[in-house]
């Protein structure tokens, strides 16, 4: 039971990885209708640059500071450059164009940092573990992820809902022309948004660099996972991020720790694992499947 | 063709002729194909710095026979590495080869390469099948047997009487032969065997599991980038402190002990070299290294490094002529260099025979996380495929 709970903390803290990186990809796509493969991209700077002001100051606030406005900056400076010029292309086009961007981010990584991979070491109060039950430690760290989650996803629900900012967000998301026709500048509209979704990303890429390693190509893997959670989201769906980002996050986790051992009543373990491993990777993949099976458009996403 | 037009073209023809009748003046080329880009770009990056500086020391020569390197990246692709290496045979007239850092890369590669008749040296992969049943008379392996290492950890298990452990690598071939080779020589019990997926970065669940099982050891197989992330997340679980974690050498070198941090300190693991191996070639090789990279090698440099060494004894047997395939795998086999590991030889399957030992990340004089020695486990250990393999002994 203790282990149970347990398993569904480290769900939960996968989870609020994804959708720092789900919500902001969703706000470009919900808002823009633009795919942007590149925001993997924007996690690694985030985690380069961050575990590099950790590295030179030691502080490690200041380290996420500097991950936050470097993916923030780089974003900005993407769409500026790059993506303005795709909103109204095919997206086919997007695929193609922020793919390169991939490959030339990976590349200038590899020239600034180099090939060795770079570590992050936490301060101690945020290093160690937690006793949250009798006997059970938890990593402090893992809490702090969740934490920042759940204040960003309530940060988001404000912004949007509450704010004139996110009224203008909401309001170019359903009808371009016409908001641009009443005055609001929808160009820096878009950077700005933009902007957020990378200052996102890269939250995600600092909190994720003490666990893993910091290296190019980083994003990769986490950006397939993310669009994943935005499909079963339903696409362009602040909602539909948050429920599929939790639900790959605990499918992903407790698909691994007990896939094998239900396997193992039938099978011998060599076999169980190889064959729960194949399994619990596919997961997500079957979820996904389900999940569009029964509503095309993702969980979240709108009917028409 | 007019006449006159033929002038020039002749001319051009004899030009390009001329540097061919000069051929004892021009270096022997030796075509390094190795992965330098992608995650694990830093593995061939210094098995290169290695060996440049072998030829660095020479002057531009090995075994005082200038040579020319040329080295090409393969990103990690057997098919990219299988082109390259077909340009440079082709193309570039190279009879020496060697590179490989990842174990498929190298399946892709050497089998061909080695069947036209070209010398292959690896400077690190070792899978088991090169080693046993398509073993080569024009393949060296000049690293180790991809299992050594883990069977070394499993018998230092037995020898210091250790016991009750749990083992995690990833689900594919390296991964299997890893734990394979451990439970070889480990007579033990083990207390739980997970195979996690290729390239998993978050390794939370497993770590629970793993706390809930309460072994009394840990031993895993996490190359590169993998190895990073379990160390620091075990250690972030608080269980550092509580059970011991023992690996292979390469997750406890010092550009992965960097990455790691303090949650490497005190991991015990295996290899076949270490900094501080006392003998004249190893302390030249380190305090050399150091002076040209400014940082400190590891075993991926040492294997790059007597690659070179290697390369250079038998050049020197046969005076430079690479066209004499015969004189250049004897002398290759007679192995005449003094390895930066000590005692070094090859094995009938053109493996190393040699010692492997264990050490330990400690913090150096200078504040820096390196490995010193624990113990000798193996002495003068050979592989557990040479049987397999058809190579008949030589004389």
């Amino acid at each position: 039971m203790q282990l149970f709970l347990e398993q569904v903390l480290n769900g939960l803290q996968f989870g609020m990885t994804l959708l720092l990186m789900a919500s902001g990809l969703t706000l470009v796509f919900g808002i823009m209708n633009l795919i942007n493969l590149a925001h993997g991209s924007l996690f690694m700077l985030g985690a380069f640059a961050g575990a590099t002001v950790v590295a030179w100051s030691g502080s490690f606030l200041l380290g996420l500071l500097a991950g936050v406005v470097t993916a923030g900056l780089a974003g900005m400076a993407m769409e500026a450059l790059v993506l303005r010029r795709l909103y109204r292309r095919d997206h086919l086009d997007q695929v193609l164009a922020t793919f390169g961007l991939i490959l030339l981010f990976n590349e200038a990584v590899r020239v600034i940092w180099g090939r060795r991979p770079l570590g992050l070491t936490l301060p101690d109060w945020l290093a160690g573990s937690v006793e949250i039950l009798p006997g059970v430690g938890y990593p402090v760290f893992r809490l702090a992820v969740i934490a920042v989650g759940l204040a960003v996803m309530a940060g988001l629900w404000w912004l949007v809902m509450r704010t004139r900012l996110g009224m203008r967000i909401r309001a170019g998301a359903s009808d371009r022309e016409m908001i641009g026709a009443l005055g609001v500048n929808i160009t820096a509209l878009y950077t700005l948004v933009f902007g957020l979704g990378a200052c996102l990303a890269g939250l995600a890429g600092v909190m994720a660099a003490p666990f893993i390693a910091v290296q190019s190509g980083m994003g990769e893997d986490i950006l397939i996972l993310t669009f994943v959670v935005i499909v079963i989201g339903g696409i362009g769906s602040l909602r539909g991020a948050v429920a599929g980002a939790l639900l790959i996050g605990l499918a992903d986790t407790l698909g691994r720790v007990y896939l094998p051992d239900l396997l193992r009543l039938w099978l011998p373990p060599a076999t169980a694992d190889g064959a729960g491993a194949a399994l619990a990777s596919m997961t997500i993949y079957l979820l996904m499947a389900l999940v569009l099976a029964l509503r095309p458009r993702g969980l979240f996403g709108d009917a028409g | 063709m007019r006449r006159a037009a033929c002038i020039p073209f002749l001319a051009a023809v004899l030009a390009a002729a001329i540097p061919f009748a000069a051929t004892a003046a021009e270096p022997v080329r030796i075509g390094m194909v190795t992965t330098l880009s992608t995650g694990g770009g830093y593995l061939g990056e210094d098995i290169r710095n290695g060996f440049q500086l072998a030829l660095d020391q020479g002057d531009g020569a090995l075994g005082g026979v200038p040579v020319e390197l040329i080295v090409e990246d393969d990103g990690r692709e057997p098919g990219n590495a299988r082109q390259l290496a077909r340009r440079l045979i082709e193309s570039e007239g190279v009879r020496l080869m060697t590179g490989s850092v990842f174990s498929n890369v190298a399946m892709a590669t050497i089998p061909s390469i080695v069947r036209d008749g070209v010398i292959y040296i690896s400077p690190n992969a070792g899978p088991a099948q090169l080693a046993g049943r398509l073993c080569h008379e024009n393949y060296f392996n000049a690293a180790y047997q991809n299992d050594n290492f883990y069977e070394a950890m499993g018998q230092y298990f037995n020898d210091e009487g250790l016991d009750n452990v749990y083992l995690l690598a990833p689900n594919y071939a390296a991964g299997k032969d890893a734990l394979t080779g451990f439970k070889r020589y480990f007579d033990g019990n083990v207390v739980g065997e997970v195979y996690t997926q290729l390239g998993q970065t978050d390794y939370a669940a497993e770590i629970a599991d793993l706390r809930a099982a309460e072994p009394d050891n840990v031993f895993f197989f996490y190359p590169g980038g993998m190895g990073i992330n379990f160390i620091k997340q075990y250690a972030q679980a608080g269980l550092d402190q509580r059970i011991p974690l023992f690996g292979p050498g390469f997750s406890a070198d010092n550009s992965l002990v960097d990455a790691v941090g303090e949650a490497a300190l005190g991991m015990v693991n295996s290899a076949h070299w270490s900094r501080d191996l006392d003998n004249a070639a190893n302390r030249q090789f380190v305090d050399a290294y150091i002076a040209a990279y400014d940082r400190e090698p590891t075993l991926y440099a040492a294997q790059g490094y007597d690659t070179a060494r290697l390369i250079g004894s038998a050049l020197a047997a046969v005076a430079g002529d690479v066209s004499d395939t015969e004189g250049l795998r004897a002398a290759l086999r007679a192995a005449d260099f003094d390895s930066v590991r000590g005692d070094f030889r090859f094995g009938r399957n053109q493996h190393p025979i040699q010692d492997i030992y264990v050490r330990r990340v400690v913090r150096g004089e200078d504040g820096n996380l390196t490995n010193a020695l624990v113990a000798k486990v193996f002495d003068d250990h050979q592989d557990a495929y040479v049987g397999d393999c058809g190579i008949p002994e030589q004389g």
